[in-house]
């Protein structure tokens, strides 16, 4: 177990130096995660919420389709997103492969349906539980989902954290559209896919346990704040 | 409607991050190259000289050679930077370069372990080894991703005999993947593989693996740069990426190439036509 031990050395050495290319590194990683993040709870909460509360033909198999997009191959969505993206594809003009847009693009699509999904159901359980209770208050579906969206907010959080989790922790997507680019798209999965293939496994490693950290800590953040809001508002 | 609110400043907060200043309005060219001049530290040493003299901003995308190219055929590089003359010469011949020009070479190394259950160390002679390889049935990782190191390598099974397609074995292990993994692999499970140098003297994962077999003629190993073609792609940047290949080429940075040394050995030998 001596590589992990140098692993966790090699990985305090990194913080200590405050070296300025791998600040970079994690800021990126942190502004295209958590855009991604930004993007796909806009799209994947009201979704989320409809498909919750609506009753429309073909719901359950659509239900079915988004739980099963919940494990949509990373590698999949980010050679789907540079075919579009590629100067031969639809998209092309835009010239914004190997871009960090790019990768928020390919990142949104790929933590949309974990979102989605996860709101569905949570808010699914509670117009179950207080159908009747909003409806006597004569709140149509529009604005029941509304309500819901805001009286599960603690249980959509996780579905936020959900998203964000798998998007700081994929490479194949963001490897492909981004194409790790020096100081341009070079991300915290990348970087370490690029340590372990110049076979330097404590640096790769070290890599690793920053990023992990750097998950603990907003993880940790959501957490205390969503007590201090229950506290707050019961 | 507090919820919406939050919606909202949630999208602001999107929009400022994904709009951040830092990669607006910089001079750069995009160049499709291989892993082995990218994770060498090639570009590392040889960019900066070229940036600052130009301003122009080099943005590598590191592949398999046969990748690389694809990427050209494209149109999402401007320049290509590879090692398969005859793909490369394809590649120009079918339009989608305009010249390729000669940058230098290197040579690939036939690694592995040190035990030698194959007995092919100390022989010069690339196309007996591998003869041996497949004659012990020891085991041999390769590229098998269609890279310039494993087309060097398939032409070389050619070369002695061995229609490796057909005759390979399950001591024949294709991995799939670039240079590093394939070292990775090969060091796992003390595998013979075939590999560029530079490739190997940054590698540092190497376990039981030495280099068996070197000095071949039949080992050299060159790179050649092309522009892709503004005729097929027209938004490529014609301007800035012939600036970059003609640098290249000049004396300047065939010296920078030649001054890039890791422990003190030189990993590329520039040899570009005056």
């Amino acid at each position: 177990m001596n590589s992990l031990h140098e692993a966790f050395a090699q990985a305090a050495a990194l913080v200590a130096s405050g070296d300025p290319a791998l600040v970079d590194i994690v800021l990126l990683s942190l502004r295209v995660s958590l855009s991604a993040v930004c993007i796909a709870t806009l799209i994947g909460l009201p979704i989320g919420a409809a498909i919750g509360v609506g009753r429309f033909p073909g719901r359950r198999a659509l239900i079915v389709v988004l739980n099963a997009l919940m494990g949509l191959p990373p590698v999949v969505v980010g050679l789907l997103v540079y075919l579009l993206l590629s100067r031969a594809g639809p998209l092309g003009e835009l010239g914004i492969l190997f871009t960090p847009a790019a990768m928020v693009i390919a990142q949104s699509i790929l933590i949309l349906p974990i979102i989605a999904a996860l709101a569905r159901q949570a808010i699914e359980d509670a117009w179950t539980e207080y159908q009747e209770q909003l409806r006597s208050l004569g709140a149509g579906r529009l604005s029941a989902a509304f309500t819901l969206l805001r009286d599960t907010r603690f249980s959509l959080l996780t579905a936020v954290l959900a998203g964000f989790g798998r998007a700081a922790a994929e490479v194949g997507a963001v490897m492909i559209v981004g194409g790790n680019i020096d100081g341009v798209t070079r991300v915290m999965t990348t970087a370490i896919a690029l340590e372990t293939s110049k076979g330097d496994l404590p640096l790769a490693l070290g890599l690793g346990v920053i990023l992990i950290s750097l998950v603990l800590i907003l993880n940790a953040a959501a957490y205390l704040t969503k007590e201090a809001a229950q506290r707050r508002y019961g | 409607m507090d919820v919406i609110r939050r919606f909202l400043a949630a999208a602001f907060g999107a929009a400022l991050l994904a709009h951040a200043p830092a990669f607006a309005q910089q001079k750069f060219i995009t160049v499709a190259s291989t892993t082995s001049t990218e994770q060498s530290g090639l570009f590392k040493h040889i960019l900066p000289i070229f940036e600052q003299k130009t301003g122009i901003q080099v943005r590598v995308v590191a592949l398999g050679t046969g990748q690389a190219l694809d990427m050209g055929k494209r149109g999402d590089a401007d320049v290509v930077f590879v090692h398969a003359k005859p793909l490369e010469e394809k590649f120009v011949a079918e339009g989608f370069g305009v010249k390729r020009f000669e940058v230098m070479y290197n040579d690939f190394v036939l690694v592995g372990p040190k035990s030698d259950p194959a007995k092919v160390s100390g022989t010069k002679d690339i196309v007996a080894a591998l003869q041996k390889i497949k004659a012990a049935q020891a085991p041999f990782a390769s590229r098998g991703d269609k890279s310039g190191t494993h087309f060097a390598e398939v032409r070389l099974w050619k070369d002695a005999g061995v229609d490796i397609a057909k005759d390979k074995g399950p001591w024949y292990r294709e991995t799939g993947s670039g240079m590093g993994p394939t070292l990775n692999t090969a060091s796992g499970m003390n595998a013979y593989a075939l590999t560029d140098r530079g490739t190997w003297l940054s590698f540092k994962n190497r376990g039981d693996l030495v280099i068996s077999v070197e000095g071949d003629k039949r080992l050299f190993n060159q790179y050649g740069v092309m522009l892709v073609n503004p005729a097929t792609h027209p938004h490529v940047k014609k301007d800035m990426g012939q600036a970059f290949v003609d640098w290249v080429i000049s004396d300047e940075g065939q010296q920078a190439i030649a001054g890039f040394r890791i422990g003190g050995e030189q990993l590329f030998f520039p040899n570009a036509a005056p």
